[in-house]
């Protein structure tokens, strides 16, 4: 990482007053080491893919969750791949389409948001996150054009405000606050539809949890690459909650009881719970 | 034309010395100290805004006394080595070590190449899993390295604090003693030469710690109510 010629000190790059931004830096450090500098395949290619995340506020924070499965054409890629990262302390994202692709760019938005809290010495506002990631996937329309489409979910507590909210985003970089719930991924009509009954504004954590787990399960249901719960390798949703108190990633067990409550119901109703007709 | 004067390398080595040892000795004093649970840095240091501590990466600090915006450049210049590091390897690659002879190489280069050398002395200290494992680099304006153990005071009147500190400081203190410890010698020794002995207060310290106990990343400031709560000793039990 130091120059050759300089004998081991630090660059002149990295000496330079100027942006509090990692992804700035590099680029102009080494810019071969964005995702979105890279020159796009030049026709559409065959990679794993992630599928369903869904998100879900209460008062008092934010729940996201995904299921497990990727999937490359008909094949199972991989059954227990993690989609929902902790961007920061307060933040979370979610991560569908290109899995490759959206692994990088997780990582890259983490040491993004942490550089910054570093070099200014304070957190970035909800909005300026959530702002600062749509910039990121704008990077990438260029693969997004040649199936490596990232569409990831971003949500997280607003210091300021004290609530969770919830961001989605388009493959241009557009970026929408979203209200109450919302999902992405090739089963999130199937979520977003369970969700719909299922959403109070007076959820607990546990309830919200509850209700991602039933929407992940009605996705499942319908979308072939979207993952059940898996209980014969008690492989489940990954679940994370956003409070006040930070981001926590919901321990195996835990999300297991809610799990096996959820199926439990499901075997004397296979449709899930009913909402009131009227 | 004027024939320019022949001054020996050894003079002109003496007087950057020189210019740079004055510069960090007219500021005020930091302290760095190994406590069971990590390492503890605290500084006189009136500014909120302005730090003399920061956090370079999950285990690693840095701490400085001199000219700010010379150490503030090589603060930036060590979070954006550790994150590129991090960002191009992982995470446990990012070492104490890399970065300590990073900032020797540039600041040795800075002092022999250039004609003003950097007024700054550093700290880079890394918290490991165990007390053993934990290591503090001192590095000087001349780019020299020092591998340090138990404590370290810098700036203004090092000297005598660190002599005062030699004669209270053990291993494997609670990070309650060692913080009293460090505010009474920055209290009693690291005023001006000559002028009265002060009591500092919570409001005039930056105080934070790498704590080994704290998950990922392991820095944490020190401030306000939390600081005032460690300052204050335990009381006597009763009886």
């Amino acid at each position: 990482m130091t120059s050759a010629d300089g004998a081991g000190r630090l660059p002149a790059a990295f000496m330079t007053p100027g942006t509090p931004s990692f992804s700035d830096f590099l680029g102009s450090y080494a810019p071969d080491l964005l995702p979105g500098r890279r020159t796009p395949p030049s026709e559409q290619i065959e990679a794993p893919h992630g599928t369903t995340i869904v998100a879900v506020t209460f008062p008092g924070g934010v729940v996201m969750a995904g299921d497990r499965r990727a999937t490359m054409g008909n094949v199972i890629a991989q059954r227990d791949i993690e989609k929902v990262y902790p961007a920061d302390e307060y933040s979370c994202v979610g991560i569908a389409g290109a899995a490759g692709v959206a692994v990088e760019l997780v990582r890259l938005f983490q040491v993004e948001l942490e550089h910054y809290e570093k070099i200014e010495g304070t957190v970035l506002s909800l909005d300026g996150k959530a702002n600062r990631l749509a910039m990121m996937i704008r990077g990438n329309l260029a693969m997004a054009i040649q199936g490596l489409a990232v569409v990831p979910l971003f949500a997280g507590y607003d210091l300021e405000t004290g609530e969770g909210r919830i961001f989605s985003y388009d493959v241009t970089g557009g970026r929408y606050e979203e209200h109450a719930f919302h999902s992405v991924g090739s089963g999130s009509p199937f979520a977003r539809g369970a969700l719909k009954k299922l959403f109070r504004d007076d959820l607990q954590e546990v309830d919200a949890v509850t209700a991602c787990v039933q929407a992940l399960y009605d996705a499942a249901d319908d979308d072939s690459a979207t993952g059940g719960p898996d209980l014969s390798r008690r492989i489940y949703p990954v679940v994370a909650a956003v409070t006040a108190a930070g981001f926590r990633r919901m321990p195996d067990d835990e999300v297991g009881g809610i799990v096996d409550a959820v199926v439990a119901g499901r075997m004397a109703h296979p449709n899930g719970p009913q909402a009131p007709l009227r | 034309m004027t024939t320019p004067f022949y001054v020996p390398q050894e003079q002109v080595m003496k007087d950057k010395a020189e210019y740079a040892r004055k510069g960090i000795a007219r500021g005020r004093s930091v302290v760095v100290l190994q406590y069971v649970d990590g390492v503890l840095f605290v500084a006189e240091n009136l500014s909120r805004a302005l730090h003399k501590i920061s956090e370079i990466y999950d285990r690693i600090a840095f701490a400085a006394v001199g000219k700010y915006n010379e150490f503030e450049n090589l603060r930036q210049a060590g979070i954006r080595l550790a994150d590129t590091r991090g960002y191009l390897y992982d995470r446990r690659d990012v070492t104490g070590r890399g970065l300590a002879n990073a900032y020797a190489q540039t600041l040795g280069t800075i002092f022999t190449e250039s004609s003003k050398p950097f007024e700054v002395e550093i700290v880079v200290a890394e918290v490991g899993d165990e007390a053993e494992s934990d290591q503090i680099y001192r590095l000087t304006y001349d780019g020299s390295v020092s591998d340090e153990h138990g404590f370290v005071a810098m700036g203004g009147q090092a000297e005598q604090i660190s002599t005062a500190l030699e004669e209270h400081y053990s291993d494997g203190q609670p990070l309650g003693d060692m913080l009293r410890l460090a505010v009474d010698v920055l209290s009693t020794h690291g005023g001006q030469p000559g002028s009265p002995p002060r009591q500092l207060e919570a409001n005039q310290l930056e105080v934070a710690v790498l704590d080994r106990t704290r998950p990922m990343r392991k820095f944490r400031r020190l401030v306000g109510p939390a600081l005032e709560q460690i300052m204050t000793p335990a009381q006597q039990p009763q009886g």
